[in-house]
């Protein structure tokens, strides 16, 4: 029944999935986010860019509940919440991988998926010692939709495998995958293809656009400047901690604020955008 | 488990039980003195099992495990012996014959008990790991042994060192497993009955822990134990669970407490010391961190080992040195050394681990190359 509610509520989800604004935040002396806002539309593949140290990882765990900022106002589908507690953020629905993975190293690939399914299900510990009908009914769902997300992203083989025997780029998959196994909204993914070799990053490519036919909106830190410019519908561009840019990826390209960000102001006339291509 | 479990497993848990059944038979010629370190040994398995919910699942070093058993013991002491109601006569006047609260109710109150001490202990170490964890642990767990020390003045509420006395044995209605008597003809003794309500009771606890670790919880605490950051992103409410994981871990040593309790008719301090916390861990260490049976083969190794000693390390000694040189507790404390350094060395995951799901052949390669902090 839950879930039912949990769906006709997800249908809601009209056009914005994301929208935070005037977020601020400051590590003592550092004032490492300045008012940035965001709006993310149902269904896009966003991406948040900019230079080392801009803010961009700070952003990502603001909104996911990990670093608490001073101010900000943050809407989930129309909905304000408030991003104090992590997990409180998982079941509003978004969920999120790291620049570093943290998969559960000692727990096998299915068991990884099957935590994702945590925030979606209700049995407890009296259900479990037990072993109430509600209890077994729900432990098969939890395994049999983990098994079939390891099948979507294409992570079978390693179903029994643990996490970090795992080969780098299918870490990254599997991180993924557990993400997606918390019915998130919105899909945030702190720099998917680092580390990626160029074969990994096409099936990452692929990958994420097949979530995005899912109905799944994705927010996207990435480094890969070419892969965030075929990739993204819409770009925001982040250096000192403040919006320098925003718009789709062919008109942040050409904004001279960007450019003088990764380039410096001399060389911005010097040598148009090499990095950016 | 039951119904689907393949007919060589069950075939197996048959075996084991009947081994169960006839062990106390087969033993009891050599003294009752290994029935009852037989009855111990469950007590010990009890009080792992607890422990590795805590240590093994959850992945929270507690060094002052112990102190839930005291806590167990002593409400059953209170509550069934005639201590309270010796030194406070009002309680006297309103129970005339004493407070006779039967174990099947006291040890539900113990295990509450316990388990309300578990959140105690776990809400202001939440966000403490490791070794930091340990050491509060060990406080809390000497803090209560402390106490029952010294409550003895200006009130006497623990008898303090001298310990309480008298506590009324188990009692099934009207059936009391100290004095048995006959039953169907047989006679049975009252260590025997003990044993088989331990090992019972023990082998709940097992059912209990494995059902657990199968679960959506089971799998909540090694996702903390793994990386907390993670699973709070993944929405696991990391505060709930880690409480539930010491409550329930403090569960089991609360009903292990009042069985003893029972089965003594006698605790004082000096039975839940820091030594007693450190036995306990050592079992589940020994025996495999996290793995069920090998934490149960742990617990039954080092709890029978003291026993298994003194029949052996004394008549051995005089037989070769003619004297005995090394007395079998310093014995028992080298030998847990040893093995301590023994299983740290060959067995680092225990003598009986969970299984690698078949990894083992590729485990180590990736897990170098992935920073994992930083």
């Amino acid at each position: 029944m839950a879930e039912r509610a949990e769906r006709a509520e997800r249908a809601e989800c009209a056009e914005c999935v994301l929208r935070a604004a005037s977020v601020n935040k400051r590590f003592g002396g550092l004032q490492a986010l300045t008012d940035v806002e965001i709006q993310i539309d149902k269904e896009q593949i966003y991406g948040l860019i900019g230079p080392n140290g801009a803010g961009k990882t700070t952003f990502f765990n603001v909104l996911t509940g990990l670093v608490k900022p001073d101010s900000g106002t943050f809407e989930l589908c129309g909905r304000s919440y408030q991003p104090v507690d992590p997990h409180r953020v998982a079941s509003a629905g978004i969920a999120r991988t790291f620049q570093n993975i943290r998969l559960f190293p000692d727990m096998t690939a299915l068991e990884n998926v099957m935590v994702g399914r945590h925030v979606r299900t209700h049995a407890n510990a009296l259900d479990a010692v037990l072993r109430t009908r509600r209890a077994r009914v729900e432990e098969r769902a939890i395994r049999s939709r983990a098994h079939e997300l390891l099948d979507e992203i294409g992570l079978t083989r390693y179903t029994t495998q643990l996490a970090r025997t795992l080969p780098y780029g299918d870490q990254r998959r599997l991180e993924i995958a557990r993400a997606l196994a918390t019915e998130p909204r919105l899909l945030a993914l702190d720099e998917p293809a680092a580390g990626m070799n160029a074969t990994e990053k096409g099936a990452l490519r692929g990958l994420l656009e097949s979530i995005r036919t899912r109905g799944i909106t994705i927010l996207l830190i990435e480094h890969d400047v070419k892969l965030v410019m075929g990739l993204c519908d819409r770009v925001t561009v982040l250096d000192y901690g403040k919006v320098i840019s925003v718009g789709t990826p062919a008109d942040v390209q050409r904004d001279p604020a960007v450019i003088e960000a990764y380039l410096g102001m001399a060389q911005a006339e010097a040598a148009p955008r090499p990095q950016i291509q | 488990m039951s119904s689907r479990s393949p007919p060589r497993v069950r075939a197996a848990l048959a075996a084991v039980g009947i081994a169960l059944v006839a062990l106390p038979w087969l033993i009891g010629p050599f003294g009752d003195a290994w029935v009852r370190a037989l009855c111990f040994a469950a007590l010990y398995v009890m009080l792992a099992l607890g422990l590795n919910i805590v240590v093994g699942f959850a992945g929270l070093l507690d060094l002052g495990y112990i102190a839930f058993y005291a806590v167990g013991a002593y409400t059953y002491a209170l509550l069934a012996s005639p201590h309270l109601t010796e030194h406070f006569p009002a309680l006297a006047h309103a129970f005339p014959h004493g407070l006779h609260v039967s174990i099947w109710a006291a040890l539900p109150i113990g295990a509450s008990l316990a388990a309300a001490f578990g959140i105690l202990l776990g809400a202001p170490v939440l966000k403490l790991r490791g070794d930091y964890l340990a050491i509060v642990t060990l406080g809390f767990g000497e803090i209560i042994r402390i106490f029952l020390n010294n409550l003895n003045a200006p009130l006497n509420f623990t008898n303090g060192p001298s310990g309480i006395t008298l506590i009324d044995p188990v009692r099934i209605g009207s059936f009391d497993l100290a004095h048995p008597g006959a039953i169907l003809g047989l006679h049975p003794s009252s260590l025997h009955l003990y044993y088989y309500l331990l090992v019972g009771m023990a082998l709940l606890a097992m059912l209990v822990c494995i059902r657990l670790q199968d679960s959506r919880l089971g799998r909540a605490w090694m996702a903390i134990r793994e990386d907390e950051v993670a699973a709070r992103a993944m929405g696991i409410n990391v505060r709930n669970v880690k409480l539930l994981a010491f409550s329930l871990g403090a569960t089991f040593g609360g009903i292990a407490g009042g069985l003893f309790a029972a089965f003594q008719g006698f605790v004082s301090p000096e039975s839940f010391s820091l030594q007693e916390s450190i036995v306990v861990l050592s079992m589940i260490v020994l025996g495999g961190l996290g793995h069920v049976p090998g934490v149960v083969l742990g617990a039954v190794m080092l709890a029978m080992l003291p026993e298994a000693l003194r029949h052996t390390a004394v008549p051995l000694q005089d037989a070769v040195f003619g004297r005995v040189l090394i007395d079998s507790e310093v014995l028992r404390m080298l030998l847990y050394g040893l093995a301590t350094v023994g299983v740290m060395l060959y067995r680092p995951r225990g003598l009986w681990p969970a299984p690698e799901h078949g990894a083992a052949i590729t485990a180590g390669k990736t897990s170098q190359a992935v920073p994992r902090h930083g």
